[in-house]
């Protein structure tokens, strides 16, 4: 087969579909994001409800971020999707994509939420206490604001991760980027060229995220507390 | 499910052990390549090197692993799936574990190097018997979180049609309509090997902790 016959790149054909990819990232863009939120929120509460809950809550959450943090998404996904209908929760791609990715994340943020409050000083909570606070005051005055700096590298971390498991999503039909470029590889016989443009998207998306990630961390290291 | 559909299941897992533990020895031989590449003066290796890091890290595995599973056909290369997955996996890793190594080459103790100059030791003796034992010891706790993560996501290579673990559960699933059964145990089986694998490496730092300095 000859080498310049297939590889190249044809500029006419991307432009032909440049509307169906922006609305595919559109989608990749949606699902990210909104399973980033969800993923954060949730990740949240579990970490809460392990700090203050009783423990069988602590240990019931514990075996969840165990076993989520220990298969693979893939494997969550199907389960959701295809296994889902048969214990009575039957959802759309994109809803079931959104729900995998928030509580697959969620596991993750769990871990990161609850080292963060480990790192905040005892003596500022107890201060707290000290002059009445609540305990949702301690928590939402004190230990996020005093968190949210400490975890903000590895919370940048896990949203550069959740972006490139947006790509999985394709495999339940999510017409998300993956798998609108690689249709359109298939119908104009060009996957090696889509697929190293997909790749290009990827790559530019994450390198965007982490140099946003770079400019946050910058900007908040002056909310720094001296006592580590 | 019937034993022998669960045999199936085990035996399909062993097959996925298999292909990530190849990718994650191949990853380790290409990491060490581009950790010294990273860590080079010279311009002319180190700025490859932190290109291929950074794109391998920065795109999904998945289009990764479509984007050789179709190119290596184009160029030439026409080899079994499990070749071009193997091959996916063990570049991808090799990005993270390059970049973990780099940090294990940068905190060698610089003491122990001097020794090693006083010694008479050739610069290749400190790598070989210095540098790269120090390294790995100080990276295998992160070596085997990255084998942890291949064993995951090796999941993907179902996608180009190899019949690992996922893939047999799919196929399983086809005939059978006992989805939540058959993923559960898939991913029972996968999680199984995870705890497994974090044992391992936890007795493995808890022995060759010695090396620490």
């Amino acid at each position: 087969m000859e080498l310049g016959a297939r590889v190249r790149f044809d500029y006419a054909l991307v432009a032909s579909k440049l509307p169906e990819i922006f609305h595919a990232l559109g989608i990749t863009l949606y699902t990210w994001i909104l399973g980033l939120v969800g993923a954060c929120a949730l990740g949240f509460l579990v970490a809460v409800a392990r700090r203050y809950g009783p423990r069988p809550l602590d240990l019931a959450l514990g075996g969840y971020v165990e076993l989520f943090r220990g298969t693979p998404f893939l494997i969550q996904l199907f389960l959701l999707y295809f296994g889902g209908p048969y214990a009575g929760l039957s959802l759309d791609a994109i809803p079931a994509g959104l729900l995998g990715l928030s509580v697959y994340g969620a596991a993750y943020f769990s871990e990161i939420f609850r080292g963060g409050f480990e790192a905040v000083p005892r003596g500022h909570v107890e201060a707290g206490e000290c002059v009445g606070l609540s305990r949702a005051q301690i928590i939402g005055r004190i230990l996020l604001p005093e968190m949210t700096m400490l975890v903000l590298p590895a919370s940048v971390n896990m949203a550069i991760i959740l972006m490139k498991e947006t790509a999985v999503l394709s495999v339940v039909t999510v017409p998300e980027l993956t798998l609108t470029i690689s249709a359109i590889g298939t119908e104009f016989y060009a996957f090696v060229e889509c697929l190293f443009l997909l790749a290009l998207f990827y790559w530019g998306l994450t390198e965007i995220c982490s140099w946003l990630g770079r400019i946050g961390e910058a900007r908040l290291a002056r909310f720094r507390f001296a006592a580590a | 499910m019937t034993p022998i559909i669960f045999g199936l299941l085990v035996e399909a897992a062993l097959y996925t052990v298999v292909i990530s533990g190849v990718s994650i020895v191949i990853g380790f031989l290409i990491g060490m390549c581009v950790s010294a590449a990273r860590l080079s003066s010279n311009r002319a290796f180190a700025i490859p090197a932190r290109v291929f890091v950074s794109f391998f890290r920065g795109v999904p595995l998945l289009v990764q692993l479509l984007l050789i599973y179709n190119l290596l056909p184009v160029i030439g290369i026409n080899v079994p799936s499990v070749v071009a997955a193997v091959v996916g996996l063990s570049l991808c890793t090799a990005a993270y574990q390059a970049e973990n190594l780099r940090g294990g080459f940068a905190s060698v103790p610089r003491g122990l190097l001097e020794a090693a100059d006083m010694a008479g030791l050739t610069p290749f003796q400190q790598l070989l018997r210095i540098r790269v034992p120090i390294a790995f010891r100080l990276t295998l706790p992160s070596l085997v979180n990255e084998a942890i993560l291949i064993l995951k996501a090796s999941s993907l290579v179902s996608v180009v049609g190899v019949i690992e673990l996922t893939r047999m559960a799919q196929n399983l699933d086809t005939s059978l309509y006992e989805p939540l059964q058959l993923y559960s145990a898939a991913g029972l089986l996968y999680f199984i090997i995870n705890r497994a694998l974090a044992f391992a490496g936890t007795a493995a730092e808890r022995r060759w902790n010695w090396g620490r300095a």
